[in-house]
């Protein structure tokens, strides 16, 4: 078989190995080749071995593409940011150790905002990356170089990390499939923390049922995450739902102001798709969803402010030291190593959890975070999911909103209620505005992830979207 | 002058003497190589994250049992932020508002809280006082860093510094009963803080206090508060007040010094350990610990007066004091039902505490203290002979009757050679002696003097005066 067994999705692929019609070596070269056209600076380190050193097990030895912050023994595992530049962790992170075991070895790690903490991909201490479909635009964040690097066909999936939406608006804004997975499933061993109580690693990939195939390998107890469980279900393999019956909340508090009109055609469109195929749509009320973006700007960057802490110069990274004393020391090496925006939101988290502020700020967050927690847990007495568009808008141009944090911030105004509430949802690409991705999210209760991929597959068979335009040829 | 009486309260971190770190599966060993267990959760490397010792909560639980605390059901780690080179994480992860023990309460000394933490990593200083002021280049040791710790905290309940050491030689005997600590103040697994306030007696409210750290014996405890306490004494009665700030007690020279104020001003920002989730203690937690709890210190003292007659406050001491009342047991059952066990808790409690420092190694074997005390009550040697054999003992051991016979420390009496002695004495000193045959007792004294001196005190005092008596009565 030639290289064009790199436009298979993966699911095809591991049918096509365990048929003999592909070879896993043939398999490694083919995606070797692919991961070395990489124009867009999707890609922070490709791997230079020409055999596979995992490849057994259900995942076929297709390969995959890990973002930047998943420390992997050996190869550099930066997390977006200079004062990490070259670190090589002594140690591999669960998941992706993992899924190597399941025959997903590792060929390439992406590139990412610094710390997961930007929604462009233009916070990377090493370049933004370019979005596949429009080279003068973003990929979104922070998950921007696996996002990118899965539409341009660079790698056949990859993982991507959310926090706030850094899975699911980058996959949006490229016109893949991304799933954040319910908070606990999937172990955070090994991902350099950005938030976390809120970060939780999931795939990226061309196609629902990959999503599904990845999650299945990824979820489960680890004893070194102690915020880690067990799914209460097993992950099947993804099958189209009947939506016959299946009842859609759309929430007015996220699907009305700032929603681009592109984005709301779009969305439009796709809950028509949805009646057709026989799902019910209406409106559901999330009444605390406007001030989950106000609660995450304070919940994020606190648990940051005290997660980069360790990033001090002493033991690793970066280190320079003006001989001024340790003092001396913390100050040069953090203010030369991290970037704005980090320093922003370690400075923003530092003054939330102050002596005095603490009640007023990072207190009162956590009360609003039960709330938008209990919003959800009522919409789902009524509703088998919740939809609603991924990003308010499409791909935006780079430099167009680095001087203006908060309509940055903006971006994940649709994504940010279903992270406080650590509920599974997915990112599907429900069509283009001005020849542009859009993304339609759907939400489920926790552990939810065979309902919400179901409905997924079932939408993605109506939407016959065509991601091909930014495959680089 | 006003009178002032002090307010102490003590902050004991103890080491819990579990098999593995506080949050990460490496052993926690003193004197290893530096740097040789460690791993990427103690290390605090990126990505890295904490897991509970379950055998921690255990022990703390034992130790709130044992102090009578309350114990919750549900307790919380938290995040205490600052930077430190031993601090790889730039946070201890500790207990704040919803500690695992509270409320409890130790002969006489409220306890105001236990809470469990990891230990910080060590820091080596190149300078020659060892401490970081002057230092050239500091290395840090991380295989410290991790240990778990159990932090006791006090009410301000205590009046001296005497008695500051006498409990804290009560709660390292009740954490050592219970098994989950070495309590070494020598090795660092028991270290105690001072919080010093003085006021005017009669007065409740407290008085500005000052912390006092680095008193690594339990008699750098006693002599560093009592340094703080003049002081302050000393302070306020020449119209000075007393500043808030952390003391640093240096035991070669028991001189006090401030640390910077600016090492002091942190603020934590204590934050929910997003990483763990709430300990949650159930039932059968708190039975398993219940059931592992040993004799306790003040029913030990109880069984002494039952058991061997003895008079509380000696019970008391000897059962507060677990290296003594290890010894003193030991001691009364090689002995046996035939002998005094009050002699042997008489000499356990004044002999030998005064002679070895509390925890030493250096002390006196059972088994030798036994034979001496047997040999003392066949009224084969001497109190004064005793004590001299026993200073033999602790310092270079041995066996005591084979020290009576090399040394010839028998027993004078009866024979020849006390009677010698008693008319050399005589001769020695005839104005003394017609005093005494006049009848006058006082010159009694410079006799027996030198019959003692003659015989290194091998003789009974009360054998020698009866002996003078008829010699001068006889001539
Ligand atoms: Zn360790």
């Amino acid at each position: 078989m030639s290289t064009d067994s790199t436009k298979l999705s993966v699911t095809e692929t591991v049918a096509a190995v365990a048929s003999g019609l592909l070879s896993k070596a043939e398999l490694h070269a083919a995606w070797l080749d692919r991961a070395g056209l990489d124009d867009l600076n999707a890609l922070s380190w490709v791997s230079d071995s020409p055999e596979l050193v995992h490849g057994d097990g259900p995942l076929g030895g297709v390969p995959l593409g890990v973002k930047d912050l998943f420390c992997t023994e050996g190869v550099p595992s930066q997390s977006g940011s200079k004062i990490l530049e070259g670190y090589l962790p002594p140690y591999t992170a669960t998941v992706v150790e993992a899924l190597a075991q399941a025959g997903a070895p590792l060929i390439a790690k992406t590139h990412q905002d610094e710390f997961a903490m930007g929604s462009s991909n233009e916070n990377c201490a090493f370049g933004p990356v370019l979005n596949p479909w429009d080279r003068g635009r973003v990929p979104g964040g922070s998950s921007g170089g696996s996002a990118a690097a899965v539409a341009a066909g660079l790698v056949p999936w990859a993982l991507g990390t959310d926090t706030g939406g850094s899975i699911r608006q980058p996959a949006a804004l490229c016109g893949v499939v991304g799933l954040k997975p319910t908070y606990g499933s999937v172990s955070r061993y090994g991902m350099i923390a950005f938030a976390s109580s809120l970060d939780q690693a999931g795939p990226i990939t061309r196609t629902v049922a990959d999503a599904g195939l990845l999650y299945s390998q990824m979820t489960g107890k680890d004893p070194r995450d102690a915020t880690s469980v067990e799914h209460p279900d097993s992950v099947e393999p993804v099958v189209p739902m009947d939506l016959t019956g299946v009842r859609l909340g759309v929430p007015e508090e996220l699907t009305g102001e700032g929603v681009e009109p592109g984005v709301r055609e779009a969305f439009e469109a796709t809950l028509d798709l949805a009646r057709s195929l026989g799902a019910t749509v209406a409106p559901c009320p999330l009444p605390h969803a406007p001030h989950a973006l106000s609660a995450y700007y304070l919940i994020a960057p606190a648990e940051c402010s005290s997660n980069l802490a360790r990033l001090d110069g002493v033991r690793f990274g970066l280190r320079v030291d003006p001989d001024e004393g340790l003092d001396g020391m913390y100050g040069a090496t953090r203010a030369a190593g991290f970037g704005p925006e980090v320093r922003r939101r370690i400075m923003l988290g530092t003054y939330a959890l102050s002596s005095g502020y603490y009640d007023a700020y990072y207190g009162r967050a956590q009360r609003v975070r039960t709330l938008i927690s209990q919003d959800f847990d009522s919409a789902f007495e009524d509703f088998d999911a919740i939809v609603t568009p991924t990003s308010p808008s499409v791909a935006f141009e780079l430099g167009s909103k680095t001087a203006d944090p908060l309509s940055m911030y903006l971006s994940d105004f649709c994504t940010v209620p279903m992270s406080l509430a650590g509920i599974p949802a997915i990112s599907i690409p429900n069509g283009l505005s001005d020849g542009l991705p859009v993304g339609f999210q759907i939400a489920g209760p926790a552990f939810s992830e065979n309902r919400i991929l179901g409905i997924a597959a079932a939408l993605e068979d109506g939407l016959k979207f065509d991601g091909s335009p930014a495959w680089i040829a | 002058m006003i009178e002032l009486e002090p307010v102490i309260g003590l902050e004991i971190h103890v080491q819990l003497a579990t098999k593995t770190k506080m949050f990460c599966g490496c052993e926690p060993v003193f004197g290893e190589n530096p740097n040789t267990r460690t791993c990427p959760v103690c290390l605090g490397l990126p990505g890295a994250l904490p897991v509970i010792n379950e055998r921690a909560v255990d022990f703390g639980l034992r130790l709130g049992l044992a102090l009578g605390c309350e114990l919750a059901n549900r307790s919380i780690f938290h995040r205490k932020n600052y930077f430190y080179a031993d601090l790889p994480k730039g946070y201890q992860i500790s207990q704040f508002d919803e500690p695992l023990c509270s409320g409890g309460f130790l002969d006489g000394v409220r306890i105001h809280r236990v809470h469990l933490e990891e230990d910080a990593a060590k820091l080596v200083h190149s300078s020659s006082s060892g401490r970081i002021q002057g230092a050239d280049s500091s290395v840090v040791d991380f295989n410290r860093g991790g240990t778990p710790l159990a932090e006791i905290v006090t009410e301000p309940d205590i009046t001296s510094a005497a008695q500051a050491r006498e409990w804290l030689s009560l709660l390292r005997t009740t954490v050592k009963s219970l098994g989950i600590s070495d309590v070494s103040m020598e090795e660092g697994s028991l270290r105690c803080d001072a919080n010093i306030s003085l006021r005017p007696v009669g007065e409740t409210t407290l008085g500005t206090k000052t912390e006092l750290k680095n008193m690594n014996s339990f008699r750098f405890v006693e002599k560093g508060i009592e340094a703080e306490i003049e002081r302050q004494r000393e302070l306020i009665q020449s119209g000075g007040t007393v500043v808030q700030e952390t003391l640093h007690f240096d035991p070669r020279s028991g001189s006090l010094t401030a640390l910077r104020s600016k090492e002091e001003a942190h603020d934590y920002r204590y934050f929910p350990e997003p990483d763990l989730l709430p300990v949650a203690v159930g039932p059968e937690m708190i039975k398993a610990a219940q059931d592992s709890l040993p004799e306790l210190p003040a029913a030990r003292a109880s069984r002494y007066e039952e058991e061997f007659g003895l008079a509380s406050e000696l019970a008391q001491r000897l059962a507060f004091n677990g290296d003594l009342g290890d010894l003193f047991e030991a001691t009364a059952a090689i002995c046996g039902a035939g002998s005094d066990a009050r002699l042997v808790a008489t000499w356990v409690n004044g002999e030998v505490s005064s002679r070895v420092d509390e925890g030493s190694d250096q002390t006196v074997e059972p088994e030798a203290l036994a034979e001496l005390l047997g040999l003392l009550e066949d009224d084969k040697i001497t109190t004064a002979a005793a004590r001299g054999i026993l200073d033999t003992l602790i310092e270079h051991g041995g066996s005591p009757a084979d020290l009576v016979e090399s040394q010839g420390l028998g027993k004078v009496g009866g024979g020849d050679e006390l009677s010698a002695a008693v008319d050399a004495a005589i001769a020695s000193d005839p104005e003394a002696a017609a005093k005494v045959a006049a009848g006058e007792q006082k010159a009694l004294g410079p006799l027996v003097g030198l019959v003692m001196k003659a015989t290194q005190g091998r003789a009974d005092g009360g054998e020698v005066r009866a002996l003078i008596f008829s010699k001068l009565a006889d001539s």
